[in-house]
Order: C-alpha cells, then sequence, then structure tokens
C-alpha cells in the first residue's frame, strides 16, 4: 500500500488481489456467523474493495494496514446484514452447512453486472466496460473514444464512486 | 463485473491516493473560516478595546481556552475520519475541560458571590448564543463536505465532532468581539452555542456521511 500510494500500479493490483482474497474469507465467515450462506458474499468483497480504493486517504501510512481493512470489512458487512436482516430470516439449515460451503470457486459473478452498469449515464459506461470487461488500459479507451486520457481517467472515477452509491442504495 | 474486472477498474483508476485525510480536513476548516472572517469583520469586528483587553488574564484565559478547544477538537475528528476510530475519541477533550473547571473556580474564588450573576449574565449573552453558530456555519458545511470523502466508523459521531470543531472556530473569532471575559460566562454560553452546534452536527452526520 505504501508502493501503492506513490503511484506503482502494479503494486496497488498485488495488494487488491490479496486484500479480496482475505475480504472474501472474512465476509464468507462474517455471513456464516450471522446464519446466512456464501451467495451474497461477493457482493460485499465488491463494496468492500470499492471502499478500499476511494477511502484510501483515511489510512494513516504510520499506522498498521490490518486494523484499517478489518474496520471497512466490518462496516460494510454490518450495512450488508443490517439492510437484509430486515425483512430476511435467518436460514438454520444454510447455517449448518455453512463450512463446507465456504471452500467454493473463487470470483463468481457478483450483481448481475448489466443492472449495475446500466445505472451509469452512458459515456461512464462504456468507459467501466472497455476497462473492465475487455481489460483495456485508460490511454487505449481515451484514443478510442477521442477523448483525453485525463477526462477518461475523471470518468471512471466518477463511474466508481457511483457504483459506491449505487451499492448503498439499491443492494436488495 | 467479476471481482477480478473490478480490480482491473480500481487499479485503472490510478494507485496514488490524494493526500491524507487530516490534511484535506485541515485545508476544508481554513477555508470555512476564511468566510467567516469575512462575516466576522462585515457584522461584528474586533472590540475595540483590544490592547487593553490583551492586558488582562480573563480575555487571555478566554483565549486560550478557545484556540486550545479548537485544536482538541481537530483531532477528534480527525480521529472520527477514520474507519479503525482509536476507542474513546472525545477523551482528547480531557484538558479542555480541566482548563474550563479550574477556570471557573477561581472566578469563583476571587469574585464576591453578589456579583456572581451578573458575571454569569453578561451583557453580551443575546448575540454570542446565535453569533458563535452563525460564525460556525461555512466550516461545519467546508469540514462535513471533505468527511464525506472520509469513512467514518460513525457517522453521527463524526458529524458531531465537525459540529464541534466548527462551533469552537466560531467562538474562537467571536471571542475577540465580546466584552464578556469571565470564565462563567465563557463556560456557560459558549458551552450552550457549542452544543447546539454538535447536535446539529451529528443529525447531519448521520445523513451525510454514510459510506
Amino acid at each position: 500500500m505504501r508502493l501503492a500510494r506513490q503511484g506503482d500500479d502494479e503494486a496497488y493490483r498485488r495488494l487488491l488481489g490479496q486484500v479480496a482474497v482475505w475480504l472474501r474469507a472474512v465476509v464468507r465467515r462474517g455471513l456464516a456467523s450471522a446464519g446466512r450462506g456464501p451467495a451474497e458474499s461477493e457482493d460485499i468483497v465488491q463494496e468492500a474493495l470499492l471502499a478500499v480504493h476511494l477511502k484510501r486517504e483515511t489510512w494513516d501510512p504510520s499506522r498498521p494496514l490490518g486494523p484499517w481493512l478489518r474496520a471497512i470489512a466490518r462496516h460494510k458487512l454490518a450495512d450488508h446484514l443490517r439492510r437484509r436482516g430486515f425483512h430476511d430470516h435467518v436460514d438454520i439449515d444454510d447455517w449448518s452447512n455453512a463450512p463446507e460451503l465456504a471452500v467454493e470457486v473463487a470470483t463468481p459473478a457478483a450483481i448481475d453486472s448489466r443492472r449495475l452498469l446500466a445505472s451509469l449515464p452512458e459515456r461512464q459506461r462504456t468507459i467501466v466496460q472497455e476497462i473492465s470487461l475487455e481489460g483495456h488500459s485508460a490511454a487505449d479507451v481515451a484514443a478510442r473514444l477521442g477523448m483525453s486520457e485525463g477526462a477518461v481517467r475523471v470518468a471512471l472515477h466518477r463511474a466508481l464512486k457511483a457504483l459506491a452509491a449505487f451499492y448503498r442504495r439499491e443492494n436488495p | 463485473m467479476n471481482t477480478d474486472q473490478l480490480l482491473g477498474a480500481l487499479v485503472a483508476d490510478g494507485a496514488a491516493a490524494k493526500s491524507p485525510i487530516g490534511r484535506s480536513l485541515l485545508r476544508a476548516l481554513a477555508a470555512g473560516v476564511a468566510v467567516s472572517l469575512v462575516v466576522f469583520f462585515s457584522t461584528l469586528g474586533i472590540r475595540p478595546d483590544i490592547r487593553p483587553a490583551l492586558e488582562t488574564w480573563r480575555f487571555d484565559l478566554k483565549i486560550v481556552t478557545v484556540v486550545l478547544g479548537l485544536a482538541l477538537a481537530f483531532g477528534v475528528c480527525r480521529d472520527c475520519a477514520r474507519p479503525d476510530m482509536p476507542p474513546h475519541p472525545a477523551r482528547r477533550l480531557l484538558p479542555l475541560l480541566v482548563l474550563v473547571v479550574a477556570a471557573v473556580a477561581v472566578e469563583l474564588a476571587l469574585v464576591p458571590e453578589a456579583s456572581w450573576r451578573q458575571r454569569l449574565v453578561g451583557s453580551n449573552m443575546l448575540i454570542c448564543l446565535p453569533m458563535v453558530p452563525i460564525l460556525s456555519l461555512a466550516p461545519l458545511a467546508a469540514v462535513l463536505w471533505m468527511l464525506r470523502r472520509a469513512a467514518p466508523a460513525s457517522p453521527a459521531l463524526a458529524g458531531a465532532s465537525a459540529g464541534l470543531v466548527a462551533a469552537l472556530s466560531g467562538a474562537t473569532l467571536y471571542a475577540f468581539h465580546c466584552f464578556d471575559d469571565s470564565p462563567l460566562f465563557v463556560a456557560t454560553w459558549y458551552s450552550l452555542a457549542t452544543l447546539a452546534m454538535v447536535v446539529v452536527g451529528a443529525l447531519l452526520g448521520r445523513r451525510l456521511l454514510r459510506w
């Protein structure tokens, strides 16, 4: 994270990858202890990853990263359970199966991506699709859309913030 | 969108972080105070007898109290902006509490009981109560706006801390106008005005600072 703050994208990618794996384990454990299956876990993982990214200025580099990450994971998990718990009941059967369910394939798709992307304005949607789904770089996308790279980055950043807001609002 | 694809988008958004939240909050507070300074000088202004006042211990103590309060409150606010907020952030305010209680005790010991009431009520109470909150509006807006970029463990608490910082910055400006220097006056009316802003901040924070 220290390297990443200085703009080392490769270090940042590695870090976020590790954080995602760690989050997945923490979130599934949290869901299991609340008596819920892992079906919703990837939504929470993605929401927490967005928060790690968008709120990274709140990490103080003179402190360890672990407690900060745990606090974000706890916040997002609690938020999710509060929203869902309101109209859902705890499924006992699910609870008893939780330990086995926890060993499942990695990175299943979360929220239906079309619904999520449909919530964005068109320009932002195109940019997110090109960068995240098709793996182009910001510079490539800028050339193709006839925008400056800076403008693509601004639009991408806005889109990520909009996605974070979308999770907060819509996630059933 | 699966998580790997999301990761790609996050990395494309850039690894480098903006300045740490503490520094951003300080900048926001400074901007808010700048607006309040304009309001202060166009409505109240510094009291005309500022030079002799500076030589009285009551005026100096009043200034020390509000400035100390402002510095401590800023620390509380910075703590509250973090998801891993340290436990009991309000503990930072202890020195302020000790100073105010000591100042009140000294004043009660020095001044005859007959004039307690007059010193408590002062001459400016009706200006102090609305003006401290008015002078803290711009700082409150600026700090709350910056806190939306933060990730407060408790939105209501972070909002309350923003109200506290804002009120103390308003009180610091107001203190240079007000003729009532008695610790009895400061401890009562400044605290009431501050409390009102803390409540406003907490209510706004609960709505605005969720993330």
